[in-house]
């Protein structure tokens, strides 16, 4: 794997922007960060994604994300028919009418395939979202209090860690049914123990240092500090962090689709789809095999993109330059 | 004359892959026995340089050109078998923090052997076991079993510096490159393992290039004093010739910055710092911070040009330079407040814990208003800990009062009332860890601001233009974030975002000890100029004991959480009572003799 070199200071915009609005404040971690010639100054965010890009496996993960997202987002624009529309016969075969056949009602699979990209997007990264937003709120309040409140966080988030994901969300959907609040907010609840874990780590590491024993000296309020001073400088892992669960998310939830936990028929979506069709994979092969590689694209996608800025952000083959 | 053991021709380093210049036209012979001071600022180059005689870049550099001989092999021409059996054989290398150059899974008697085998030395095990004693004895260390069994975190810091110094002579190499071995360590260590090098380079014909930011350092130890600045020596000189006529403005500013222990004298920084690579100036690189330049300096590289047969500078104006009287008289005598001024802050019975340890015995201080006490210790006097319970900052156990306008002070600053805990301001050590580094320079200053005071817009902006004006900081860098400045800019944020509070007592601990020399002396001169101006109450924590007649009117000396002399700084440095100052006194290194030689 080699890097490519950077050239000018080009703002570059990479994976994980969607979350730039929560960027508070633009920095380097320390003074051995990379550093664009010039005193212009980038956001810590687009600063690590442009190292990122400098992998070529980013690039590659960057290309197969784009891919699914805008086939899902524009999707149902281009779909010659609506998803729920009979087209011909159950598990036709591809034809000039319906050019990846039909499903086992007759649909066409490709406007189900067009429109049935958009929940699993959207799940995944609701569910991620909401577990981000409770893991750092554990992680930060277990790291920066300690003692008596950290271990009880941390201990009560264990129990959660202890249960394999799919089983703890079956649980629930079993008992409440199968609601897509429900899931997102489970598969959520289930990241979090595992976000809070890092964003503890990190803390544990800031808290310790000067400019926050500066803060404390002046009084400032133990949220603020949480929040004003410690949040902006531990973004970095937050964000591998981020990547990672988006991957277990999409295909977890692909999962429960699968399972028939998901969203319910007659609703177009890959998980679901690779249910319904599973029957007539020898017949019409497409109605399963085009949702599997779909998913299987992001979830390769987000990770390469993830494992990326997980690099650029350990500095492996860092340009060091002036130090 | 002995033989050459070292020669270093037009070294030239860049950066990888811009091809900006790191260092250039680097060159110097050393003899056998012979020990040379590298010295600089940070970010002159000189580690740069010092590793490329390994044939060792850190990524991102690369060395494009010049040649290094070490006993007559070009370094730059061996295959990578062949330098790895150069290094650590003929030419070894001590670096800055010995507790990263060992091992910490390892014992040190294996890492060690590990090194004369790795070297083929001796023919036999009892030949290396021999050889690990006889290094042993030549460090100071006892070498018995039971000692060779132990890791590295059962060491002390200069133990553990003695180690790998007895590593690096393991082989008999030609020559040894250290770099600022003992930046980590304390005096009395320092003073140990600086005698120790200078013994062994001179028994065992060991050519040794001594890599420092302190002039002081090397005053005593080394032969010849090559002095870089921006990539190039400036100067080069035996150290004698260059303590007595140094012939650079810039080696004299860097004399200027140095304190000493025997005279007072208010020292001088060079303003200004080093540049960074790629940012240096045509023409000279000093020119802009010095006050002998003329237009010439501007646009044109001065050669290097000779003083003496021996002794090389590069500036045009060498001959006035060196013209001017000593250095020594360069500097006025400052003066100091002090007298009987009211008490403002009383520490009394003083002990505090650090977990189930006791740091602190029964301490007692008075701080008196407008005045400032100096806090001198090694590391583990607890000068710290006095320091941060006085700030409140302290988090563990602690016992006795500490009474600040007569009224007795919460123990953590968040528990005090605002008044008081705006008064009472602190300065960190480290103004690489102490600012936030994702917030710009005004951001830093505000928070004060808004927390003490009720501003408006206006105001807060103004209060800002004059902090930064108190610290001679210009009001550009408000916009900026902390790593776009030079440490001791950073340092002097550090001090405005204290003085922001507008306190009447400033703590600062050891502020000047992450800073180079120079920076050291301007922090110091900034200090005092605050405390004539504003009348501002300061207690100054060091270790160096050299740097308190230059800032303090009384003294407290601290050893193992006590304080074991106190009183006002000239008593205690002319006539020490206590055998801990006394022995301090003589480790510190001093540049008094070098000055004054001959």
């Amino acid at each position: 794997m080699s890097p490519e070199r950077k050239k000018g200071p080009q703002a570059l915009h990479g994976p994980g922007l969607e979350l730039s609005e929560e960027v508070i404040g633009p920095g380097f971690e320390n003074v051995s960060a990379p550093r664009a010639q010039g005193d212009k100054r980038r956001s810590e965010w687009v600063q690590l994604a442009h190292d990122a890009l400098g992998y070529r496996r980013t690039k590659i993960g960057l290309v197969l994300v784009l891919f699914v997202a805008v086939l899902a987002i524009l999707g149902p624009l281009l779909a010659p028919y609506t998803p729920y529309e009979f087209t011909g016969l159950p598990y036709a075969q591809p034809g000039s009418d319906a050019v990846l056949g039909t499903d086992h009602l007759g649909r066409d699979v490709l406007s189900r395939v067009l429109y049935g990209g958009r929940s699993v997007l959207l799940l995944a990264f609701a569910a991620t979202a909401i577990g981000s937003f409770l893991g750092v709120t554990f992680g930060l309040v277990a790291g920066y209090t300690r003692d008596a409140v950290d271990d009880t966080v941390m201990r009560l988030l264990d129990v959660v860690l202890a249960f394999p994901q799919i089983v703890l969300v079956l649980l629930f959907v079993s008992i409440l049914g199968p609601k897509v609040w429900l899931i997102v907010l489970i598969v959520g609840l289930t990241h979090s123990p595992r976000i809070a874990r890092v964003t503890r780590g990190a803390t544990l590491e800031v808290r310790e240092r000067d400019f926050i024993k500066a803060a404390e000296a002046l009084g400032v309020s133990r949220i603020r500090i949480a929040i004003g001073e410690i949040l902006p400088t531990i973004t970095s892992p937050l964000l591998v962090e981020f990547g990672l669960r988006l991957t277990y998310s999409i295909g977890l939830i692909a999962a429960l689709s699968f399972l028939g936990f998901g969203l319910q028929p007659p609703a177009a979506d890959w998980g679901l789809m690779i249910n319904e069709n599973r029957i007539g994979l020898i017949v019409q092969p497409y109605a399963v095999f085009v949702p599997v590689a779909l998913i299987a694209v992001l979830t390769i996608g987000t990770n390469l993109v993830t494992d990326g800025m997980a690099r650029a952000m350990i500095g492996i083959e860092r340009d060091t330059g002036a130090a | 004359m002995s033989r050459i053991a070292l020669t270093v021709r037009d070294l030239r380093i860049e950066l990888d892959p811009s091809g900006i210049e790191i260092d250039s036209e680097v060159s110097f012979e050393l003899h056998e026995g012979e020990v040379l001071g590298l010295v600089g600022e940070s970010a002159s180059g000189k580690t740069t340089a010092a590793t490329a005689l390994l044939n060792f870049q850190r990524r991102g550099a690369r060395i494009a050109g010049g040649s290094v001989n070490v006993a007559g092999r070009e370094v730059f021409a061996l295959g990578k078998s062949q330098l790895r059996h150069l290094r650590g054989g003929e030419i070894s290398y001590v670096p800055q923090d010995p507790g990263s150059a060992l091992n910490p899974a390892l014992r040190i008697g294996t890492q060690l052997r590990e090194v004369l085998e790795e070297h083929g030395f001796g023919s036999s095990d009892a030949e290396r076991r021999d050889r690990v004693d006889e290094m042993m004895a030549e460090v100071l260390l006892p070498s018995d079993k039971e000692f060779l069994r132990r890791y590295p975190h059962q060491l002390s810091g200069g133990q553990q510096q003695r180690v790998v110094l007895g590593m690096a002579f393991a082989c008999r190499p030609k020559v040894i490159v250290l770099d600022e071995p003992t930046t980590g360590l304390d005096v009395t260590t320092q003073a140990h393992v600086l005698s120790t090098l200078r013994d062994l380079a001179r028994a065992h014909g060991v050519a040794a290039v001594y890599v420092t930011h302190d002039l002081a350092v090397v005053a005593e130890l080394a032969d010849r004093i090559a002095v870089m600045y921006a990539g190039r020596i400036v100067e080069l000189g035996p150290s004698h010739e260059l303590f007595r006529g140094a012939s650079h403005p810039y080696t004299r500013g860097l004399l200027a910055a140095i304190p000493v222990i025997e005279g007072r004298r208010a020292l001088k920084g060079i303003p200004g710092y080093a540049p960074r690579p790629g940012r240096r100036p045509v023409g000279c690189a000093f020119q802009p911070r010095c006050s002998y330049a003329v237009e010439r300096c501007e646009t044109e590289m001065p050669p290097e040009t000779t003083v003496s047969q021996s002794h090389l500078v590069r500036c045009w104006r060498a001959a006035e330079v060196s013209a001017v009287v000593s250095v020594a008289s360069d500097a006025n005598e400052s003066a100091l407040v002090g007298g009987d001024q009211e008490a403002l802050l009383q520490v009394k019975n003083l002990t505090a814990w650090y977990g189930s340890r006791e740091i602190l015995h029964d301490v007692d201080i008075t701080l008196r208003a407008h005045e400032c006490l100096a806090v001198v210790g090694e590391s583990g006097s607890g000068k710290t800990t006095l320091s941060r319970c006085i700030a409140g900052l302290h988090a563990f156990k602690m016992t006795g009062d500490i009474e600040f306008q007569g009224a007795p002070l919460a123990r953590h600053a968040r528990s005090r009332p605002v008044p008081i805990r705006r008064s009472i301001q602190y300065v960190f050590q480290n103004p690489y860890s102490s600012l936030h580094p994702r917030k710009t320079i005004a951001q830093i200053l505000k928070q004060p601001l808004d927390i003490f005071f009720d501003l408006d817009r206006d105001q807060r902006e103004e209060r800002l233009a004059e902090l930064l004006e108190l610290v001679s900081l210009e009001g550009s860098l408000l916009r900026r974030y902390p790593d776009q400045l030079s440490g001791g800019e950073r340092q002097r944020v550090a001090i405005a975002r204290a003085l922001a509070a507008d306190p009447t007592v400033l703590v600062c601990d050891e502020v000047t000890s992450w800073l180079d020399v120079s920076v050291q002396a301007s922090i110091v001169e900034l200090l005092v100029r605050l405390q004539r101006e504003i009348g501002l109450c300061m207690l100054f924590v060091t270790h160096n004991l050299a740097l308190i007649r230059s800032i303090a009117f009384e003294a407290a000396v601290m050893s193992e959480g006590r304080v074991v002399e106190y009183g006002p700084t000239d008593d205690v440095l002319a006539n020490p009572r206590a055998q801990y100052t006394r022995s301090l006194l003589a480790d510190t290194p001093t540049i008094k003799g070098a000055l004054s030689e001959g």
